[in-house]
């Protein structure tokens, strides 16, 4: 093959190529180095050092002054594996649902011709661009008639019908899943739940997969419902259960960013774990469609 | 094509009951609860008055509700004239057909939109703080000009909001413009490289046409996001949006009137305006996009 125009730059632009990359690379790491180097200096160190106290040890870092003990902190005298449990527990089965209610919602509007599809569909799908903001005050309204508000129930509730989800999965059924293999299933005498399950969520897993991760972040980092719905504090996700840190320990910056690391590691160690199949099935539908 | 055993009627049913059941009760019955209720004066939740359309003439007088929607409108102008280029700009420069390490660079722009507003806003707290932040530290040691006391979140909290919300949401755009990118056509830009165009005609007459699809789409969801932003100022700046409310947005002025106050009818009110301006400015998407396919 021959070499293409364009596929070898000079050393200059490539040069120039690496260095902005470099250079926004590390502005966009930079608040987090800062971060977990704040997490781990004491309360006296945080203001005398950008990044890490200065001292003799090696590169000229004070080592012996770092230290563990807002971790410690964190975990024994605050609630904050109680508000991780909660978090844990509260995106887990948020997103399981919500992907399965989701991705059924939309095999049943995609492959099923009936009265009243379209109404339905239109409806679900009109909604896309209200803001979020509007239903809070009615639907906590609906919580309260229902007795729900300060249970765990009534952050879930809500969460399981997220139109945007039901728009991915219809159009993911509509792309991927061809008529034919739902129909020579029937001939088969294979039941329509089970024609579900075991034929069309497999087709439709990349699409299954990234949801599920999606929703599972979207949850863990949502402020505003668990705020206004879960009131006790020990139903406190860790996005409300960090941030009330700052009335009792504003002052303590380097307790506040562990308890922020703390918050945020697990969805970064589950977004490398899984980062193929998440940025691929992310791009998918809107790359394509 | 004939089918053997036609599936009973109820079947769709089963597959869309749960979805509908739950969006009925927590979507749509709250939303025809809001109609409702943007028509009437509320006090807690016992005491309703119709006021017929007194909430919306208020709505128009009110000083508060239009500095928070200029505000509102002035992070959504900024953040999406700042992070489109930027995203398109990575984008292009991780597109290089001889890049190495796109995968781990790409992995480094994307993590900011992985963490949520309340995280964005502990971390940014201290970075952008007056004499001891690094934002300004830095600006200092690289431009000695800089004010060191440069008040980003007192008094130019609009600029610090569209700072930080660029930071989180631009790796999250380029991921999908790369992948726009990728899926444009080699033949297309080789043959305009044959016929004698630079790199720069190249991306505006070949590339450009190519991907604005996603870039219109993007830039529409950037645009819906930001003017519902909420927890990036109520976290950094308080409950009030700062001093004078210069950080105050239509979302944190509904959510005051709504909660602090009390008068859900009020807010509701806020919310529908609020609505119908996203609800128009995804029509002019649709259009802009129809028109830009016709062409």
């Amino acid at each position: 093959m021959s070499p293409r125009p364009g596929d070898r730059a000079s050393l200059t632009s490539r040069l120039l190529i690496y260095g902005l990359l470099v250079v926004f690379g590390l502005m966009t790491l930079l608040p987090f180095i800062w971060m977990l180097c704040a997490s781990i200096k004491t309360k006296g160190d945080f203001y005398t050092s950008q990044f890490l106290p200065p001292g003799h040890g090696f590169l000229g870092v004070a080592w012996d002054r770092l230290t563990l003990s807002q971790f410690a902190q964190l975990f024994r005298d605050l609630p904050v594996a109680r508000a991780m449990l909660n978090s844990v527990f509260l995106a887990s089965v948020c997103s399981v649902v919500a992907t399965l209610c989701c991705a059924a919602g939309g095999y049943g509007l995609a492959k099923f011709r009936f009265r009243g599809r379209e109404t339905v569909t239109s409806a679900i799908l009109g909604t896309v661009v209200v803001p979020t903001a509007l239903l809070l005050g009615p639907s906590f309204e609906t919580l309260f008639h229902l007795g729900l508000v300060d249970h765990y129930a009534g952050f879930i509730l809500p969460t399981l019908a997220p139109a945007f989800g039901l728009y991915l999965f219809r159009q993911a059924m509509v792309n991927s899943v061809p008529p034919d293999i739902i129909e020579a299933a029937r001939i088969d005498g294979c039941g329509e739940i089970r024609i579900f399950f075991q034929i069309v969520l497999p087709i439709i897993r990349p699409m299954l997969s990234a949801f599920l991760v999606i929703s599972f972040i979207g949850i863990w980092n949502n402020f505003i419902t668990p705020q206004i719905v879960l009131q006790s504090p020990e139903r406190y996700p860790l996005s409300v259960a960090i941030f009330s840190l700052r009335g009792l320990y504003g002052d303590d910056n380097s307790l506040i960013m562990a308890g922020t690391l703390v918050a945020i590691a697990p969805v970064m160690l589950l977004f490398l774990l899984l980062q193929r199949e998440f940025i691929s099935g992310l791009t998918s539908g809107a790359v394509k469609g | 094509m004939n089918s053997a055993r036609p599936h009973p009627a109820w079947v769709p049913w089963v597959f869309i009951a749960p979805f509908v059941v739950i969006f009925g009760t927590f979507a749509v019955w709250p939303l025809l609860r809001s109609l409702q209720l943007a028509f009437e004066q509320t006090c807690g939740a016992q005491t309703h008055v119709f006021v017929g359309l007194k909430n919306f003439r208020y709505l128009v007088l009110d000083p508060m509700f239009w500095q928070a929607m200029g505000n509102t409108i002035l992070f959504t102008v900024g953040t999406v004239a700042v992070q489109v280029p930027l995203a398109l700009g990575l984008a292009l420069l991780l597109n290089r057909p001889d890049l190495r390490g796109r995968a781990v660079f790409r992995l480094i722009f994307f993590s900011p939109s992985l963490i949520g507003m309340v995280f964005v806003a502990m971390l940014f707290s201290p970075l952008l703080e007056k004499r001891t932040g690094l934002v300004n530290i830095w600006l200092h040691a690289l431009l000695p000009a800089w004010n060191i006391e440069f008040a980003w979140l007192e008094t130019y909290s609009m600029t610090a909001l569209i700072l930080a919300s660029v930071w989180m949401g631009a790796g999250f755009m380029m991921v999908y413009f790369l992948a726009a990118l990728q899926h444009v056509p080699r033949e297309l830009t080789d043959a305009a490289s044959i016929d004698g165009a630079g790199p720069w005609q190249r991306f505006w007459h070949v590339v450009l046409p190519e991907i604005r699809p996603v870039v219109g789409l993007m830039t529409l969801l950037a645009a819906v996001g930001s003017m519902q932003l909420f927890d990036l100022p109520y976290l950094l700046l308080g409950e009030t949006g700062g001093l004078n409310g210069r950080g105050l947005t239509i979302v944190m002025y509904l959510y005051q009137t709504g909660f602090t106050v009390g008068d859900l009818g009020y807010a509701s009110a806020i919310g529908w305006v609020l609505a119908l301006l996203l609800i128009g400015l995804a029509l002019v998407q649709r259009r802009l996009a129809r028109r830009t396919r016709e062409d």
